[in-house]
């Protein structure tokens, strides 16, 4: 394993160094749950003491000492409050306890464990992405409950039923077996698509509180990666994020206003990250399997690597879409792909294709179904048909841009027929 | 994903609420109070409150310059009143619908569940990923 790049400094130096000092201190004392409290108890003291004191010269170890003699105190409070003899633990030395602080021990593949850990599929999605957050992300509560928009103590709450879920069942603290690995890695990058999705969604305005969730979970997928990166599908996830999170400064106006990609203002993409992202998918490509994963970051490179929305290369949309549509049974594929379909074939066979896709009960009702239809309509110049499409989508979104949006579509369209 | 959770009751319930037996509003309260603690506990309130009665209700309008112009209520054309909110933040729609039958059983006069409805709805987010 290579070490990573030595690019961390202060906040960051903190929460890459958490999981790797939260795997130390497990493997030294099992609690998983009393570990995490005390991890958190020793990046937050050196929140306060490092800009102050300095950083330590072997911070890992620092934090290691710092959260294993929380766990002492803590171990010691326990057994005083079961009025067990304390004896055992009270006169082991302090130094017996925290003295071989794992400096030199290989920093393994704890961030990996924990990951796994953390998104266990005992546990319900928004407790995983809390417990996620905390554990492997190194934020604290309160950021995590800032991001979500919710009060600390709901998010607290969350944190430690996740916790509890862990320890009922039974999850060990190593790599899952290699029967299981495949499953339980789909299940790790789904969580960080999540977090992904809930960052990139809500980067809005002047809110960047929550576009950090998106920055969260590239660093969270880059460790991720760097841990293996012979994965193809790890490296198509991370892939997929930057090209998507590229588009980031362009797809929102002044007013928070939801601007579509067709008329984004593309010189205001981030180069740097769209390249990274292609270099990355060129790469994972070259090694032969693909996965759902790897074509969604491949449609999104098409619409990148287009200067302008007119040369966008959709024939080659439509195929990764199919290519798509084979691998995963999820009917929003097929809606995508009905616009894919239009742009090569014109509206009417996107439209045709809609009609299948209407009897998918997992869709019923769904406003995406009519908000592509409305825009079929209206590139094949039925606007009142397009209107109404429009209208009906726009009341059901429970996305107050995207409900912006769709009534100024219908808006737009009203005008122009009168 | 987040959901209001809203609980409406006829005007005149504000008035029979204070006939009520003591025992059926202390079963009221203390239900409230375990239920409160239950979404505390799992997770998922974001808040609560009760509203005081039509009676203290008040609708403002602005007037001349933006100088508000308040009415009295409460309004004979107004049926139902908004009593008491939750905002939730749960997994599912089902979920939701699961917690505000629970609301719903809120024991009324004598004791016996009220069966009061709860109207669900969603609360607006942000933008939508265009993937």
């Amino acid at each position: 394993m290579t070490p990573e790049p030595a690019k961390a400094t202060g906040e960051n130096l903190l929460r890459e160094l958490a999981p790797q000092v939260l795997g130390a201190v497990v493997r030294r004392f099992g609690d998983f749950s009393a570990a995490e409290d005390a991890v958190q108890e020793a990046l937050l003291a050196a929140a306060m003491q490092w800009p102050r004191e300095g950083v330590p010269a072997n911070p890992r170890g620092w934090l290691i000492h710092v959260a294993a003699r929380r766990m002492t105190d803590h171990l010691r409070a326990e057994l005083a409050r079961r009025r067990r003899e304390a004896v055992a633990v009270t006169e082991m030395a302090d130094e017996q306890i925290v003295s071989s602080p794992d400096e030199a021990a290989p920093e393994r593949d704890d961030t990996l464990i924990l990951l796994f850990m953390c998104c266990h599929p005992a546990l319900t999605r928004p407790s995983a992405i809390a417990l996620t957050l905390r554990a492997v992300g190194g934020l604290t509560t309160a950021e995590i409950a800032n991001a979500f928009l919710v009060p600390e103590a709901t998010m607290a709450q969350r944190i430690s039923r996740a916790k509890k879920s862990i320890k009922t069942s039974g999850v060990p603290f190593r790599m899952p077996l290699q029967a299981e690995r495949a499953e339980r890695l789909g299940a790790v990058l789904h969580v960080l698509y999540l977090i992904f999705n809930e960052g990139y969604v809500s980067s809005i305005g002047p809110d960047l509180q929550r576009s950090d969730l998106a920055n969260e979970a590239i660093r969270l997928t880059r460790a991720v990666h760097h841990r293996l990166p012979e994965d193809g599908e790890v490296a198509g996830l991370l892939a997929l994020m930057l090209l998507t999170d590229a588009r980031r400064k362009a797809r929102t106006g002044p007013d928070g206003e939801l601007i579509p990609l067709t008329t984004q203002d593309r010189t205001l993409w981030d180069r740097e990250a769209i390249a990274e992202g292609v270099a990355l998918l060129k790469e994972t490509l070259s090694k032969g399997s693909v996965g759902a994963y790897q074509l969604q970051a491949a449609i999104a490179a098409v619409h990148d690597e287009a200067a302008r929305a007119e040369d966008t290369d959709w024939a080659q949309i439509l195929a990764l879409y199919g290519l798509l549509e084979r691998m995963s049974d999820n009917p929003m594929v097929k809606l995508n792909r009905a616009v894919a379909v239009a742009m090569v074939h014109g509206p009417a066979e996107g439209l045709k294709l809609l009609e299948t896709v209407d009897a998918d009960p997992r869709l019923a009702g769904h406003y995406r179904l009519d908000a592509v239809r409305g825009h079929l309509y209206e590139m094949a110049g039925d606007r009142e048909a397009a209107i109404a499409c429009y209208r009906k989508a726009a009341a059901r979104t429970a996305s107050a841009p995207e409900r912006d949006y769709l009534t100024a579509q219908a808006a737009r369209l009203g005008a122009e027929c009168r | 994903m987040k959901y209001m959770l809203m609980m409406t009751a006829p005007r005149t319930m504000w008035t029979e609420y204070f006939s009520w037996p003591v025992e059926d509003l202390k079963a009221q309260v203390a239900f409230m109070h375990r239920f409160n603690d239950e979404l505390k506990a799992s997770g998922e309130l974001v808040s609560t409150h009760g509203l005081s009665g039509p009676e203290e209700t008040r609708v403002v309008r602005a007037g001349k310059n933006g100088a508000p112009e308040v009415t009295d209520g409460p309004f004979p054309e107004t049926k139902e009143f908004l009593a008491g909110f939750w905002i939730i933040d749960c997994e599912s729609k089902e979920r939701a619908y699961a917690i505000a039958a629970r609301a719903s059983t809120a024991p009324g006069k004598g004791g016996v569940p009220s069966n009061m409805p709860i109207e669900v709805r969603e609360v607006l987010s942000k933008a939508p990923v265009d993937l």
